[in-house]
């Protein structure tokens, strides 16, 4: 079985964001990590992996130092790493990044794609289904848990208050959930056998069936007014009452905000 | 020459930062307090290969280097010492030993197991009335038949009663050097459960609370022959290499402490306020950081510098490590000292409490003065190299 697994190097938000005059983000710029929907996407095809036997291709999409989640991946137990990674690629919204990232899987042979249900930078859960719409293979979003029976996957799609059971012919591609498992940590052996092996780097001569009016900037309708980091809620309010005068004061404080 | 760590050493040290906090910071606290061996902690460091990172893959470990190794210590020590102890005194005492002189049969029947965690080692050289003075040595080992018959015991083991695998020196005869009659030691491996070795007392610590240490009590132990580590009669040389290593990995615990207790101090002065001002913006603290800052850097080049030598003796055993170990150890043990104890006297009150990391940080930093070589030895060693 081959399994490609898209990842996405993301800010850590606990070192702080950054942006470019554009409006969108300045990558360069922060601490990075590899995005926990996506890590837990890696680690079901580990698993996958390790129960069936898989060969695992990750593909990230940015800047040359997002080698450096490939690399992790590949120490956590990925067999190989490509990289997107071109200038006419910058700037891209989840169209122009879904047509770039398809565009490179063109090139594998897979059975299965994992993708993040979510990057924690954008939050727009797009990318994962219209890399399915792309290639024409069914998507099924929101995977709690993953199953291989024959030439099918059987996945538990979440819901708030239940979940599918849904039943795919493989090629098909799954997005994931960071509640998905654990995933497993890097080991020291697997970190510098990974830094021992080719990274291949794709740029956009490399990417197949793919438009230039549907990449970049350029090619992304999506565009960004404005953004602006997290605002840093108010200092909260604390009160020393007696626990009848405390919930007489929160109800008056629910009501005078219309809450109740 | 170049400070700048490679993107294999950054990646490995975010692992074991990562490890650190979320599998043995948690824990630190209560495994000092109860004085309870870390049994869980150790058995996923064993699956993620921690037990066996300097070891090559050929014999089940990670393949890395020295530095590699020392960084996994150092940063297990930063939030506990005990658990940055137990995989030195495994790694650097046991594993290490076997891998250098061990036969090939011994490196299969053991190295393979303490490489992948699936065995813990120790190593018993000190005796009651043996510690730095190695020559006095009581434990004896006789040939009889295809056996060793090993009698006496050893004291302050660390891994003590936890261990599977221990590399124990005994005397096994009389040999003259320079005229004088001197003690032959010879290195074994023994192996827990062998009939007539048990443990004596636990020993209950200052620091590194959860590490177990006891006595171990050879009664006509019988051991096999091909147990005999390295040739008859080097053990001394083996003991004094071994500790050489060992060396490196206490001084990365040492470092690791004296890292984790001015980390903790930094958030604290910033957060601690006296006469309405936090702590931090007054310059008595200021200094202080900025002295426990400055040593712990010197410290970190000096241990790092060492784990470069041994990687460089691993490719041309001409080389010595011992003085950089040796300077490696006294320094950071010296710094360590000094660092967690002026952590607690910037918590204030609080830094004697025990509720408090630093508290424990400075008690276990103490052992790092005197075990594996007090500081005392470093010195002998370090000055011994300069007079030669």
């Amino acid at each position: 079985m081959k399994i490609v697994v898209c990842i996405k190097q993301v800010p850590d938000t606990k070192g702080g964001v950054k942006f470019n005059p554009d409006g969108t983000l300045d990558r360069g710029a922060m601490l990075t990590i590899m995005n926990p929907d996506d890590k837990a996407g890696l680690e079901a095809a580990l698993r996958l992996k390790d129960q069936y036997g898989a060969e695992v291709t990750v593909v990230t999409m940015g800047l040359p130092k997002a080698e450096e989640v490939l690399r992790e991946a590949m120490a956590m137990g990925a067999d190989n790493g490509i990289l997107v990674t071109d200038r006419v690629l910058g700037g891209a919204d989840t169209w122009a990044t879904s047509t770039t990232i398809a565009g490179a899987i063109r090139n594998l042979e897979y059975d299965l794609i994992i993708t993040g249900r979510q990057a924690i930078d954008g939050d727009t859960a797009q990318v994962g289904p219209q890399i399915s719409e792309h290639l024409n293979i069914p998507v099924i979003s929101y995977a709690q848990n993953i199953k291989i029976e024959g030439d099918s996957v059987i996945v538990e799609r979440q819901y708030e208050d239940r979940y599918h059971v849904v039943k795919a012919k493989m090629p098909c591609l799954i997005t994931a959930l960071s509640e998905l498992n654990e995933p497993r940590y890097m080991t020291p052996g697997g970190i510098f056998d990974a830094y021992k092996k080719e990274i291949t780097v794709w740029g956009r001569a490399d990417l197949k069936d793919v438009d230039d009016s549907n990449i970049g900037l350029k090619g992304s309708p999506t565009k960004i007014a404005k953004a602006s980091d997290k605002v840093r809620k108010g200092a909260g309010e604390k009160v020393a009452l007696d626990p009848d005068e405390s919930v007489s004061y929160i109800v008056g404080k629910l009501k005078e905000k219309h809450v109740i | 020459m170049d400070f700048t760590l490679s993107k294999e050493h950054e990646m490995a040290r975010t692992l074991f930062k990562e490890f650190a906090e979320k599998e043995v910071k948690p824990l630190a606290q209560e495994v000092d307090e109860t004085e309870t061996f870390p049994r869980a902690t150790v058995e996923k460091m064993a699956k993620l290969g921690f037990l066996g990172i300097p070891v090559s893959k050929e014999y089940g470990g990670q393949g890395c280097d020295p530095l590699t190794y020392v960084m996994c210590v150092e940063e297990l020590s930063k939030v506990c010492g005990t658990t940055g102890v137990i995989v030195s005194a495994h790694t650097s005492l046991c594993c290490d030993p076997i891998m250098t002189y061990g036969t090939e049969e011994q490196k299969q029947k053991y190295l393979i197991p303490l490489a992948k965690g699936e065995k813990l080692g120790a190593f018993g050289l000190t005796e009651p009335g043996a510690g730095t003075d190695a020559q006095g040595q009581q434990t004896k080992a006789v040939p009889d038949g295809d056996e060793w018959v090993l009698n006496g015991s050893k004291c302050f083991i660390t891994n003590g009663k936890e261990a599977d695998v221990y590399v124990i020196f005994a005397i096994t005869g009389m040999v003259e050097k320079r005229g004088r009659m001197q003690k032959e030691i010879s290195a074994f491996i023994v192996e827990k459960g062998t009939p007539g070795f048990t443990f004596g007392t636990k020993e209950k610590k200052m620091g590194i609370r959860g590490s177990s240490t006891y006595e171990l009590i050879f009664t006509d132990c019988r051991i096999p022959k091909e147990n005999l580590l390295g040739q008859q009669g080097k053990g001394f040389n083996i003991a004094m290499h071994t500790l050489d290593g060992g060396r490196i990995g206490i001084a990365a615990q040492a470092l690791g402490l004296a890292e984790g207790a001015l980390e903790t101090t930094v958030e604290y002065v910033k957060e601690r306020k006296q006469f309405g001002r936090t702590i931090g913006a007054f310059q008595n603290t200021q200094f202080q950081l900025a002295d426990m800052a400055t040593k712990v850097q010197a410290a970190q080049m000096l241990v790092y510098k060492a784990a470069m030598k041994k990687a460089e003796y691993a490719a041309n055993p001409k080389i010595s490590y011992s003085v950089e170990a040796a300077m490696a150890k006294l320094y950071a043990a010296e710094v360590a000292m000094e660092v967690t104890t002026k952590a607690v006297q910037l918590h204030g009150g609080y830094g004697y409490i025990r509720e408090y990391d630093v508290e424990r940080m400075m008690r276990d930093a103490k052992i790092t003065e005197i075990y594996e070589g007090t500081s005392e030895v470093q010195r002998m060693v370090i000055s011994g190299a300069l007079l030669k």
